[in-house]
């Protein structure tokens, strides 16, 4: 999953082989004026606007935590990685110009195997110490307060959101986003703007897995169609049948080549670019199996702590997975729909929330084969 | 404006909050609080303040708060 | 007037432990989170803290009506510090020590707010220290012991909490026995630093 696709339309900004120049040292206003002109959001699956982060972390009063949040828990996922391994540099230039800005005593690398970075980082002479956390290998570990709690000491588990991280102190960024960060500080939010779309501006790294002939990662600006995705990654194995985008708390799209990956032709579908990562469904394969198999994976993967998710998720699956083998009843539709309604919102993170809309995008986008299933037959598979 | 913010790490369903708050709250399958205008946190609307008031002190979890529109949770990353 | 302060004294203990036999009972019955009796839960909880509000005034009138009483040479210390009093420091140490616990499980129960569930929590598993303390010292100490009905009223309070305590062990004991148990991944456990 690591390898870097070649292809036409995508762009080489943070994957590109070439040396980058010093890093400029910048204040605390210069590093968020520069990220609120380039318009760079959080590429870990929020979109959420650095600058706005950051700036309540400096107002806050409070003894700054700066982490790079590389554990990418998601299984589809795999450009953290690549990115960590192909331009460590880069992510770790993000780090110190915003533990510099915001004047902490020490950053985090929060990855799961640290190890690897001992080396980097001892080749650096990086004016703010870092130290390496390990990431536990779980789906919710890469979860922003799940990070904090980890780097804090304590279990990777998500925490009430009574109060906002950043309001506390703790700026918990992901590694790509820091990568890019280090790119407009030598290069300008200018420069940055001039790949992605005017609303979404910037390129990102996008895993591309599935039914392709070369799976790995891609890098592209914003509104990106699907279809030049998929040739980066070797195109299609089979003809598709649907596409998931964001991952396993995704949505599935119709697999139309030009459909831009941007939030806003998404949003049709209840789909955002999220944290990049492009799963093609081959015709023939069934998207509601599909997803049953995630919803299995993402009950088991609840943190535990909630009482709707612990409960709801294991019961939407297994309902997903009646549906699935042909063990439905007419109700089982209006039943997948109640459930999901029941765990969104009720939980410490938002991981309920995107098992369920997985789920209800699952519902939508394979409606002709809920029918068929619901009668006993699979209009993918043609069995049973 | 006042909301009443569930701490899901600490709720543990007990159903005094849903008893005590009727008109804000049901109980789910399992006996877990559930808004009943579906949001997250629910706004209280003055008149029901001192009822959530209530509820919030005899949570035996100390999994209820009532928040101010200036400390709303914002939305979660990943 | 001083065989008043004698029996005055006896009979809020008594009553003390008849109550915290009801809070005992009361504190396990809210945690199944069922209705009792016709009332809801909040009532039940409310009842339950009540009581247990009642118990310690009985408790102090018990406390107080000895240290005023002759025959009992209770010191001001004996009310706090256990096991060293003139009377038969055993029994009446299990008193002292179980008006500490009770005045500890009170105080927590008050200031749960500001401590936090998870200390309050810790402190409250006491009552099923502090309650058979109290149940002790009612039967050792004072000049009913080995009269039927202290016996009774002792073997009732029993009973009763012993009765509860079962019921707290079966499996259907909360009102959803079929809820899954929330309990933090292992997975998700600290894992230690590596520089």
């Amino acid at each position: 999953m690591t390898s870097v696709a070649e292809a036409p339309t995508v762009q080489r900004r943070l994957l590109a082989q070439t040396g980058h120049g010093p890093l400029p040292t910048l204040d605390a206003s210069q590093v968020v004026g520069l990220a609120r002109d380039a318009g760079l959001t959080g590429r870990g699956g929020s979109g959420f606007p650095l600058w706005r982060k950051l700036n309540a972390v400096l107002v806050s009063g409070r003894p700054p935590t700066i982490i790079a949040n590389g554990a990418e828990g998601e299984p589809a996922s795999g450009k953290d990685k690549a990115l960590l391994t192909y331009q460590p540099h880069l992510v770790l230039d993000g780090l110190q110009l915003i533990a510099r800005a915001a004047r902490a005593s020490t950053a985090y690398l929060y990855v799961a195997q640290p190890a690897a970075f001992r080396a980097v980082l001892g080749s650096r002479r990086d004016p703010i110490p870092v130290t390496l956390v390990t990431a536990p290998d779980a789906f919710v570990a890469g979860e922003e307060s799940a990070v904090a709690a980890a780097v804090a000491g304590r279990g990777a588990v998500p925490a009430d959101k009574r109060f906002r991280l950043p309001d506390t102190g703790t700026l918990v960024q992901n590694v790509e986003t820091l990568a890019h960060l280090a790119l407009i500080a030598r290069y300008g939010a200018g420069w940055f703007r001039t790949a992605g779309t005017y609303d979404e501006p910037g390129t990102f790294l996008a895993t591309i897995g599935g039914a392709v002939a070369a799976p790995g990662v891609v890098e592209a600006g914003y509104g990106v169609p699907l279809g030049d995705l998929i040739t980066a990654a070797g195109g299609p194995t089979a003809p598709l049948a649907a596409v998931l985008v964001g991952g396993y708390h995704g949505a599935w799209v119709p697999a139309d080549p030009a459909l831009p990956i941007s939030r806003e032709a998404l949003s049709p579908y209840g789909a955002t670019p999220g944290a990049g990562v492009v799963t093609a469904l081959p015709l023939g394969a069934c998207g509601l199996a599909e997803t049953a198999r995630i919803a299995g994976y993402l009950a088991d993967q609840s943190a535990g702590q909630c009482g709707p998710c612990v409960n709801g998720l294991p019961r939407l699956a297994t309902t997903l997975a009646d549906l699935a083998a042909f063990r439905a009843r007419p109700t089982l539709p209006a039943e997948v729909t109640r459930l999901t309604h029941l765990v969104t919102g009720r939980g410490a993170c938002r991981h309920p929330d995107g098992t369920a809309r997985l789920i209800a995008s699952a519902m939508r986008a394979f409606s002709a084969d809920v029918t068929a299933h619901l009668n006993g037959h699979c209009l993918a598979t043609h069995t049973p | 404006m006042t909301r009443l913010h569930i701490d899901w790490t600490a709720c543990d369903g007990r159903g005094l909050c849903a008893e005590l708050l009727p008109e804000l709250l049901a109980e789910d399958d399992w006996g877990y609080p559930m808004a009943r205008d579906g949001s997250p946190s629910p706004t209280v609307p003055p008149a029901l303040e001192p009822n959530a008031q209530r509820a919030v002190d005899r949570c035996p979890a100390l999994a209820l708060h009532l928040t101010r529109e200036a400390e709303r949770p914002s939305a979660p990353t990943r | 007037m001083t065989d008043a302060l004698w029996y005055f004294a006896r009979g809020s203990g008594v009553v003390a432990l008849v109550l915290l036999t009801v809070v005992v009972a009361l504190g396990i019955g809210a945690r199944s989170g069922r209705t009792a009796f016709g009332l809801p839960r909040f009532a039940v909880s409310l009842l339950h803290r009540n009581a247990a509000l009642l118990a310690v005034v009985f408790l102090v009138l018990h406390v107080v009506s000895l240290l005023f009483d002759p025959y009992a040479q209770l010191r001001l210390f004996d009310v706090v510090l256990p096991f060293v009093g003139n009377y038969r420091p055993v029994w009446q140490g299990l008193g002292t020590l179980g008006f500490d616990l009770m005045v500890a499980i009170v105080v927590t129960s008050l200031l749960r707010h500001r401590i936090g569930a998870r200390a309050w929590r810790a402190v409250h598993w006491l009552a099923y220290l502090c309650w058979p303390v109290a149940l002790l010292h009612g039967l050792g100490t004072g000049s009913d012991n080995g009269t039927a009905w202290l016996w009774t009223v002792s073997m009732i309070c029993v009973a009763v909490v012993l009765a509860a305590v079962a019921w707290r062990l079966t499996p259907n004991f909360t009102r959803f026995p079929h809820r899954a148990e929330r309990k933090v991944a292992p997975r998700l456990r600290p894992l230690e630093e590596v520089r």
